[in-house]
């Protein structure tokens, strides 16, 4: 009689035709293995809980014999995909099963990185030293002078290296917190890898993290052997390159301790700047285009951030567009401001009816494209070579003295604010501005007053020079 | 209430008012605030974050968290989306949701971090394997990077597919105010599909193969009919297209500079309309048609026609002149190379 194995579906109706019998060669380690998965699963009560991820290869059909969750997962991604389930299903049990070309080749850094990270899901690593079901090639497993169908004169360590053993470079990782390597070539060794295969779901079940069981099985078919053979060779070749040992057993210490996230909600996290909803149309608002431009860290950003988000907090259409990348560490940096009482158009400015230029490289790049009736102001101390389109007002401005008199000498930016405000440039009630500056600050607020004395200062140098 | 936000945290912020659960992605310029937001503000939210290996690593790990029914999402550029294509292709073989942003930056190869729109075939055609599709939407400011995340995650799940907001530099590195959404989405039980690990889901079965023909094939007309039945979530916007001679159209960050274009021709006692497709797929089909009209089109895209062969595969007639202006290589398009096009095709056909 016959008994049916626990944890397999009664009839693998998933597949047409055959209702008992598995799709794999005779002598083969995979259904051996995988009867050893299901046993495991339906002793420990964990069927409800599991989520199988099988790979592609002979494999890709785990999903028709196992009795519990199924994913399918793409070549050499079973751990990738297992790291992202067990993230959204902590609480349940994942087991990834991967062959080694799957796993050793194309998702080897999936699966180490996942080791790496100590993701909580049992790993089965299936070693036949060969492709299986695409057709008997090379892996990274195959062992030196072992002929394949892509090393047809024998695995030449000179130019493809040796057998990788991953357990050996698993065991270097700190979060796995088992590791063994085992084989199902007889009933003796399918003992131990039974006991193996338990722990790590007896781990899983436990929650205590990822463990890796490497399996070394046969396959009679690529071996060009029969079932005894291809046994043999996994017992008296694979073994020689691939040892059979606990690496390691880590299931009875404490794991680490994560770093506590205090909780949040929503509404603090994705905290509102203003009241009210969606902006409406303003037809007595002008628009404005501003570009603000200097060196990177003269607070040319912070500027137009200042004016972008006083304008928006009295509900007019804003736009902010700074240049980025390598620009803004070190060079020069820029960026457009577009203030209007209808949508705007293009958040880029090809003619800034305000241009603010902080150096020399800035006034000369951008003084030519403000048209006329358009304003240029730039820190005095700038010397000025190129000249100014007809129809342009140009203000050279103390910014830097300013700023340095009223002891925040980084704060030429805020100089540049007052004298925009006090020439009427902006639109809005200086006090709007000063809010604005002062909320600029909310981070560092040693450096309000500072700031609000240099404001106050341009604005009244402007008052007496400039107007 | 409102925020004033930058482009790429307005996805995260509309990430989180869909209910998004998960974020899996690897750093890339111009898109990686997307992921320090999604850092910041996911955890203390409940929500997982995980900075991948790489985004191979990453689209697999969204397949793994939306086998679970969970929501799921990623943000990166070019390269980044390439390597994701054969992910996005077993998304759609499996029928699972996601949501992947790309915030284009120029390519081909590293190309660099400016703005670009090259990779419209790469999205809207499938860069991936088979015969499959990706819902794609194309925001063109702040409020819709985050409004249109959440519509990208409503459809992902609502057609159990992967959704793609196809964003560009401009989008991700621009402030506007945003207009904070009201309400966290409301979402159907995935318990008849997903795995999840429980009793309700132990039969369900994620995957994308069927060894018989038939079978797949029967798949393959299956998801065609899904993606024929998406055309009614098709959006645009036409602008000013009522008695136009010249049709501008373009889609993101061009869209905002037609816009401007057509606001300045208007003044100059011009007809021109700005159509902007919102959905790049489903494609809005009739609404091009019916706002190309009688007219003359002009396509604006920073790629190399890529969206302009779209235009002209959904126009029934095409009788009338269609011209393409555009910029590559990081350079955005003015306002005034706009203005010069149609300008000139304005006064050919006066």
């Amino acid at each position: 009689m016959i008994v049916r194995s626990q944890g397999f579906y009664p009839e693998f109706e998933r597949k047409a035709g055959r209702k008992r019998t598995t799709h794999y060669c005779a002598g083969c380690g995979h259904g051996i293995i995988q009867k050893l998965i299901a046993e495991a699963m339906a002793d420990l009560g964990i069927q409800d809980d599991t989520v199988f991820v099988s790979p592609v290869g002979c494999a890709a059909f785990c999903y028709y014999y196992l009795d519990c969750g199924n994913v399918a997962g793409p070549h050499g991604r079973a751990a990738a995909v297992a790291s992202g389930l067990v993230r959204v299903i902590p609480d349940k049990i994942v087991v990834a099963y991967q062959g080694d070309g799957d796993l050793g080749a194309i998702g080897f850094n999936n699966a180490f990185q996942a080791a790496n990270r100590g993701d909580g899901f049992a790993h089965f690593f299936v070693n036949n030293a060969l492709y299986g079901m695409t057709g008997g090639q090379m892996a990274p497993t195959t062992l030196a002078g072992q002929k394949t169908t892509t090393s047809p004169y024998g695995r030449d360590v000179v130019s493809t290296g040796e057998p990788l053993k991953v357990c050996e470079v698993f065991d270097q990782l700190e979060r796995p917190v088992y590791i063994e390597r085992v084989s199902v070539a007889d009933s003796k060794r399918i003992m131990k890898a039974r006991k193996a295969i338990r722990k790590a779901l007896e781990i899983q079940k436990e929650g205590k993290g990822y463990a890796f069981v490497e399996i070394l099985s046969p396959c009679p078919t690529n071996m060009k052997a029969d079932a005894m053979g291809a046994a043999a060779f996994v017992s008296e070749e694979m073994e020689r390159a691939f040892p059979l040992r606990l690496f390691r057993d880590r299931s009875g210490e404490e794991p680490p301790r994560p770093i506590e996230v205090e909780a949040r909600s929503i509404d603090d996290i994705v905290s509102a700047d203003y009241e009210g909803d969606a902006i409406d149309d303003l037809p007595d608002v002008r628009e404005r285009r501003y570009k603000f431009s200097g060196f990177g860290g003269q607070g040319i950003l912070s500027l137009g951030l200042v004016i972008a988000d006083a304008a928006s907090e009295m509900g007019r259409h804003v736009s902010w567009f700074p240049s980025y990348g390598p620009e803004q560490r070190g060079g020069s940096a820029s960026c457009s401001v577009v203030v209007s009482g209808r949508e705007i158009g293009s958040p880029a400015i090809d003619h800034p009816d305000v241009l603010v230029a902080m150096n020399q490289p800035s006034l000369e790049r951008f003084l030519p494209t403000v048209p006329p009736g358009g304003v240029a102001i730039y820190e005095e101390s700038v010397p000025l070579e190129a000249t100014a389109p007809e129809g342009v007002t140009v203000h050279p401005f103390p910014a830097s003295r300013i700023a340095a008199e009223n002891g925040a000498p980084k704060a030429a930016n805020t100089a540049l604010l007052g004298c925009l405000v006090e020439l009427g440039l902006l639109d809005m009630p200086g006090e709007e501005l000063r809010r604005a500056l002062v909320r600029s600050f909310a981070a560092k607020p040693k450096l309000v007053e500072g700031n609000l004395a240099v404001f106050e200062a341009a604005r009244g140098h402007a008052r007496r020079e400039l107007l | 209430m409102r925020k004033f936000a930058k482009g790429n945290e307005a996805v995260t912020i509309g990430a989180i008012y869909a209910g998004c659960d998960a974020y899996f992605g690897y750093p890339i310029t111009p898109a990686s605030e997307i992921a320090h937001t999604a850092a910041e503000y996911f955890p203390p939210l409940g929500k997982e974050f995980l900075q991948a290996e790489c985004e191979t690593a990453a689209i697999n790990m969204m397949y793994g968290a939306a086998s679970a029914g969970k929501l799921s999402m990623t943000a990166s550029s070019g390269p980044g989306i390439s390597l994701m294509q054969e992910g996005m292709s077993y998304l759609a073989g499996a029928q699972l949701p996601a949501v992947v942003v790309d915030v284009m930056r120029t390519g081909p190869g590293l190309g660099n971090i400016g703005p670009e729109q090259g990779d419209y075939n790469m999205a809207v055609k499938g860069g991936g394997h088979g015969n499959y599709r990706s819902i794609v939407l194309a925001p063109n400011s702040v409020q819709e990077m985050c409004d249109l995340t959440v519509r990208c995650f409503e459809l992902a799940l609502r057609y159990r597919n992967p959704a793609l907001l196809l964003a560009d530099a401009v989008l991700g590195q621009m402030m506007e105010s945003l207009t904070i959404p009201q309400g966290v989405m409301e979402r159907e039980d995935p318990s008849d599909w997903c795995v999840r690990g429980d009793p309700d889901t132990r039969e369900n079965l994620i995957c994308s193969i069927y060894l018989e023909p038939d079978l797949q094939e029967r798949h393959n007309w299956m998801l065609q009919d899904k993606y024929e039945s998406m055309q009614k979530e098709a959006m645009s916007e036409s602008y000013r297209c009522e008695d136009a001679e010249l049709l501008l159209t373009a889609y993101g960050s061009c869209a905002r500079i037609c816009r401007s274009a057509v606001d300045a021709l208007r003044d100059e006692g011009l007809r021109a309309g700005l159509f902007r497709p919102i959905s790049l797929y489903p494609f809005p089909r009739e609404e091009l048609n019916r706002a190309a009209a009688g007219k003359e089109v002009l396509v604006v895209e920073l790629s190399n026609g890529q969206y302009r062969d779209d235009v002209r595969l959904h126009l029934d007639a095409c009788d009338k002149r269609l011209e393409l202006a555009n910029r590559m290589g990081g350079n955005m398009i003015s306002v005034d190379e706009v203005l010069g096009r149609a300008r000139a095709m304005l006064e050919g056909s006066s």
